[in-house]
């Protein structure tokens, strides 16, 4: 059969082309750029009442910190959370996407998201992008069958468990909760747990560091505790204050909330035709 | 032989090194698997499940990667609901065996799925159905899979007979995964078997102690499982 060169009409889905010319790149030796990881220390687990999540607070960009506080712990629904490590902007980006997409399906169904419900959003998402999307995600709630805990990989795949850890400092966070884990724990034995597994991490892992943040979801409540634990403070701050150069100009020191320019006025009357 | 952080990539496709089974008996099947999936040389999860529900009389041993596994059942799963629907009949495991070669055969270049179907139904009784990587699927009164089945074909051809009874066959089950954890570093866990006959459905789960201990085994010495259980005390708390 001769071989005929034919214009075959594209196929949908994702084409992954570009991500073969990168590995080709990378082996003539081009480098990407490195991307802001979360080197990460995450976990959950579930208690009596409910569920935790805990994790750091440090962003690396190769072997600088970017970032000594931000903030890996993601909103998904009111009695949903996700933790989420990886890429910064992967986890980022896939949690607000379907913090989204369960806001639509309330509305849709008119009822309460369940956990089971963004598990499948993300894994499908997850899985169509064939592990390039890199975010490994801790994914804790209780909805009205109960408190539900999963852990999602970058390729998809999900595991359904009472403790999990993931992220550089899973294995450091995991030996904590392996020997020290039972079931039935009480709120301040839960906390004090991921806090101790968190730490374990910040630690011993390089990729982990600064703050422990804590989120406590239970069947009507839930509590982000920010900042929880700051085992690494400043230990130096320099006497001189920051000093700019003189040919700053100051314009103004008059700070006006931009809230207070806001006004609020009587609702009109609907359009009528 | 060091394994530092660099070596272990936490990132690395999950895989279930496995050990999975399904043998029929004289009234139905019985599935068994153990329950390790991997990241590389992490366990990622020591007691997942990897016996999977397709329909109330057809279940899914799962191997390879754990993602591409997990989606496919769940396809299968929904197409067997559509289908069973429109039946008006529960699903036989033919039709199951053949929604899941489908889905193998037609995606053979982007999926790597080891997966043994079983169940029972009214027309042909206990069936057991392998579909390994390729996308064949091979009918057989028995079929093993994963990383562990290297070390149990010998011991099937040794053990394995036609007509044996339930209690025979889980037994067959339960002592064939515990040899192929014993020898296969990516198996481990607990064992866990789903018996299906004309009754049902029912799950079985073997904890890492109740099995017996092989060559070279030794029994627990120190372990805090046991420690805790006797009414100890764990590790002491941490110091501020």
């Amino acid at each position: 059969m001769s071989k005929v060169a034919m214009d075959v009409p594209a196929k949908g889905g994702f084409s992954f082309d570009l991500c073969k010319r990168n590995a080709m790149l990378a082996k003539d030796g081009v480098q990407l750029p490195p991307f802001r990881k979360t080197g990460t220390t995450i976990v959950g687990l579930i208690f009596q009442d409910g569920v935790i999540l805990g994790a750091d607070t440090r962003a690396t960009e190769g072997p600088i910190v970017a970032d000594k506080n931000c903030e890996k712990i993601h909103y998904l629904a009111p009695n949903i959370y996700c933790c989420g490590a990886g890429t910064a902007a992967d986890t980022e980006a896939v949690t607000d996407m379907v913090s989204s997409q369960l806001n639509l399906h309330r509305y849709h169904t008119g009822r309460q998201s369940r956990v089971v419900t963004a598990l499948t959003y993300l894994k499908k998402h997850l899985f169509s992008y064939q592990g390039h999307v890199s975010a490994a995600l801790v994914l804790g709630g209780v909805d009205f069958t109960g408190p539900h805990l999963h852990t999602i990989y970058p390729h998809g795949s999900t595991d359904t468990l009472p403790f999990a850890t993931m992220g550089s400092g899973s294995l450091a966070a995991m030996a904590i909760f392996e020997s020290k884990y039972k079931e039935g724990l009480t709120r301040e034995e839960g906390i004090q747990l991921v806090t101790e597994a968190i730490c374990s991490g910040i630690f011993n892992d390089l990729g982990s560091g600064s703050n422990v943040d804590i989120c406590v979801i239970t069947k009507d409540n839930k509590e982000y505790l920010r900042n929880h634990l700051q085992p690494n403070p400043r230990t130096y701050v320099s006497p001189k204050q920051y000093s700019f150069t003189k040919k700053t100009e100051v314009l103004l020191t008059k700070i006006t909330p931009l809230k207070e320019k806001v006004e609020v006025i009587q609702a009109g009357d609907a359009m009528e035709e | 032989m060091s394994h530092s952080m660099d070596d272990m990539n936490l990132n690395a496709p999950h895989s279930m090194g496995t050990t999975i089974i399904g043998v029929t008996y004289d009234g139905g099947v019985v599935l068994g698997a153990d329950s390790r999936t991997s990241t590389g040389v992490y366990v990622a999860n020591r007691c997942s499940d990897k016996i999977t529900q397709l329909t109330e009389n057809v279940y899914v041993c799962r191997s390879g990667s754990a993602a591409d596994s997990q989606v496919v059942s769940d396809y299968v799963r929904h197409f067997l609901h559509q289908h069973t629907i429109q039946l008006g009949q529960p699903a036989t495991v033919k039709v199951a065996a053949n929604l899941v070669r489908l889905l193998s055969y037609g995606n053979k270049n982007m999926l790597q799925t080891g997966l043994i179907v079983g169940g029972w139904d009214k027309y042909e009784g206990g069936k057991i159905y392998g579909v390994p990587l390729g996308g064949t699927v091979i009918e057989a009164p028995f079929a093993i899979g994963g990383s562990g089945s290297s070390y149990l074909y010998g011991f099937f051809d040794q053990a394995w007979r036609e007509g044996m009874t339930m209690e025979e066959a889980e037994a067959l089950v339960v002592k064939a995964v515990s040899l192929a954890i014993a020898r296969d570093g990516a198996s481990g866990g607990v064992v866990r078997t789903v018996i299906i006959n004309s009754e049902g459905a029912k799950r079985n789960f073997y904890a890492g102690d109740t099995l017996p201990l092989w060559h070279e085994e030794l029994e627990p010495q120190n372990s805090l499982l046991d420690i805790l259980a006797a009414g100890g005390d764990g590790p002491a708390p941490m110091a501020e």
